[in-house]
């Protein structure tokens, strides 16, 4: 679904990302790992297309599609959503109109609120005001009603509660295993979009949705069935295969720099 | 006041503005239309614009002064409120005009109060009755037809106590009117419990120069509702419409929607006196610059122990040229009092369009949706045609600009 080949990026003067090669299959769900500013967020702000990450060299390909110069609203159209670790506040458009802006109708959005408890937020500013629990809640919201076919996730537990980390989990699962039904023409099962009712079924591979994820503590491991690890190391990419659990024991016993290095080259 | 001192007054110039020569406007009390079917065709649609229906659907009563002369004054049947000319109304009511006429406005206040107080009287005189909740708005609307004219309003309006109006004071000129003053003097009396919504729009003539004067009088546990909305260009506004709260209870809350086009000058202030505890006051400004200049004043002024106001003053540049400038004051007089601020003036932040285009939003459209939340103060006491007009407005003017 995303091939990531070569890519290099720099935000003004400062190269931050070096020689990035990153390759996620149709249901497929990659973590990735990496000490604070070593240029995480900007991969995913680089993927989406936000203005001021420059790419030096190397290319994003979509679904078959080079969109290395495609502006950040054509990915979003092409099935590309993110949720960013600070959104913006913006100040009179309420999180109902937000929500329906993303894609879903009044019905709906007052539905999937209720799911993510939200539903008192709905007439409030997008972001006004709200805490880093809600902050998330918030974007995973506005993502169930875009659906989008490949999600990115920075941070999505961070600020959130013990109580709530369950909840943000479950929602990053629906978006990526929800099958749109309106819009998917392989949606033929019986069970479509009613995963419950279908243990049989790999759910990932029904919808053939993809994701990355950013995380430090790893608690949406628990909701999400990720395949892949990544540990990103001072802009470079290494671990092309690890598993995702055990990447993050070896990173919470041996630190990053080990394990980017030396125990992931053991698993070549 | 005494003539010799209000004669005095007449070369006082005002606290705030370019000083207006108004010897050089044609001050007149003619008659320069017969009804409203005489308007010209922008005429009307400009009325329409600035809220005023002229089918007189869903209002309570309507009035309209064409230049310095009356041109309809009718109450809708059964309606508990009287609705005149104030000149007329002074002749009336003589105990009423002890009680109120010049009470909340100084007629030295400066020469534009002055020339009102001295020249024959015009503008509305609304006064309802003690209890009386009038449903539909009323509808006041004071029209400039005449080129370099002089006009002269003053408004007295007065709720009883437990009373309830919304009104929507209209104000516009002829297309075809290039030049012209228009001197705007409006006295507020809220009773008290009583409530009163102000809509005021404004929609001038390019080199129309325009001085209101506001006071309003708020009573014990009283509200008052000011809405103010100018989005057209204006080559000279300038206006600090104040609110004494003198009863405990009493509320008061000023909403301002400005956008400047090039060749506008806006100068729109708000002032809350708090007078007596247990009052609260809010004034919002909403400010957007595509060209022209706006300067905001607010000042909170807490005369009494535990009160509470808050002053917010939120401008946005879409421009390189003209400016916005927010002058905020507070005023705390006693160790009780609750007084703050916030003024951000700045262009629209490019994380926001960025975050609305992840969203799958083009960047015009990210772009419009920010300026109408940014405008999107809540604006109570609006009547729903209303509200979705001043959407409408700013949709075309965006699609104007290209936005």
């Amino acid at each position: 679904m995303l091939n990531i080949e070569h890519l290099s990026v720099a935000v003004g003067d400062k190269q931050i990302l070096t020689d990035i090669n990153l390759h996620i299959g149709y249901g497929e769900v990659h973590v990735l790992f990496g000490p604070n500013g070593t240029g995480k967020s900007t991969l995913i702000s680089t993927i989406m297309g936000f203005e001021n990450y420059k790419v030096l060299e190397g290319k994003i390909v979509f679904k078959g599609q080079d969109i290395t110069r495609a502006s950040c609203d054509e990915r979003a159209r092409l099935g590309i959503g993110v949720m960013i670790q600070r959104p913006p506040t913006i100040r009179g458009l309420s999180l109902r109109k937000m929500v329906e802006i993303c894609g879903a109708t009044s019905k709906e959005a007052e539905s999937m609120a209720a799911w993510m408890g939200m539903t008192d937020f709905l007439d409030r500013s997008v972001n006004e005001g709200f805490s880093g629990g809600e902050l998330k809640r918030s974007e995973l919201l506005q993502l169930m009603a875009q659906k989008p076919e490949l999600l990115l996730l920075d941070e999505p537990e961070s600020g959130v509660d013990v109580e709530n980390i369950a909840l943000v989990g479950r929602a990053a699962n629906y978006i990526l295993q929800h099958v749109d039904c309106r819009q998917d023409k392989k949606c033929g099962t019986s069970c479509c979009g009613h995963k419950a009712d279908c243990p049989k079924n790999n759910p990932l591979a029904e919808s053939g949705h993809s994701g990355l994820i950013i995380t430090h503590l790893g608690h949406i491991l628990k909701y999400v069935p990720a395949s892949h690890a990544h540990i990103l190391y001072n802009g470079r990419m290494t671990c092309p295969k690890g598993d995702p659990l055990e990447v993050l024991q070896c990173i919470s016993r041996m630190g990053y720099e080990h394990c980017a290095g030396a125990a992931c080259a053991r698993k070549g | 006041m005494e003539k010799n001192n209000l004669q005095a007054a007449l070369q006082k110039q005002a606290a705030f503005g370019a000083d207006l020569d108004l010897k050089k406007f044609d001050d007149n009390n003619d008659v320069h239309l017969q009804s409203a079917e005489d308007l010209s065709a922008s005429g009307k649609a400009k009325l329409e614009k600035v809220g005023i229906d002229l089918q007189e659907s869903n209002r309570s009563a309507t009035f309209v002064q064409v230049d310095n002369a009356q041109l309809k004054s009718d109450v809708k049947p059964e309606t508990p409120l009287t609705l005149m000319n104030t000149g007329l109304a002074a002749q009336k009511y003589p105990d009423l005009v002890e009680k109120y006429w010049w009470h909340a406005v100084k007629p030295d206040t400066d020469k534009y109060t002055a020339i009102t107080a001295l020249e024959k009287e015009n503008g509305y005189f609304i006064h309802v009755r003690a209890g009386a909740k009038i449903a539909f708005p009323l509808q006041a609307c004071v029209f400039m037809s005449h080129e370099e004219q002089l006009q002269r309003v003053h408004n007295v309006v007065i709720l009883e106590e437990g009373s309830e109006l919304n009104i929507i004071s209209g104000c516009a000129s002829d297309e075809a009117v290039e030049h012209g003053v228009h001197l705007g003097i409006s006295e507020m009396f809220v009773g008290k419990n009583a409530k009163l919504s102000f809509t005021m729009i404004h929609n001038w003539g390019h080199n129309v120069a325009v001085r209101p004067r506001t006071v309003t009088l708020v009573a014990e546990g009283g509200t008052y509702i000011s809405n103010y909305v100018c989005m057209e260009k204006v080559k000279d506004i300038q206006m600090y419409p104040t609110v004494r709260l003198q009863g405990k209870g009493a509320v008061a809350r000023l909403n301002s929607v400005l956008v400047a086009p090039p060749g506008s000058h806006m100068d729109v202030g708000g002032k809350a006196v708090l007078e007596v505890p247990g009052t609260r006051a809010e004034i919002v400004t909403r400010s957007i610059s595509t060209g022209g200049e706006i300067i905001n004043r607010g000042n909170l002024t807490g005369d009494a122990e535990n009160i509470k106001a808050h002053l917010e003053c939120h401008g946005l540049m879409l421009s390189n040229e003209g400016y916005i400038r927010a002058i905020p004051e507070l005023f705390a007089e006693t160790g009780n009092s609750e007084l703050s601020h916030e003024a951000a003036v700045g262009r629209i932040a490019p994380e926001e369009i960025q975050y609305l285009m992840a969203r799958g939003m083009s960047e015009e459209e990210a772009t419009a949706t920010i300026v109408r939340g940014f405008l999107n103060v809540n604006i109570e006491g609006l009547p729903a045609t209303l509200s979705k007009k001043i959407t409408d407005t700013l949709d075309a003017f965006q699609m104007n600009k290209g936005m």
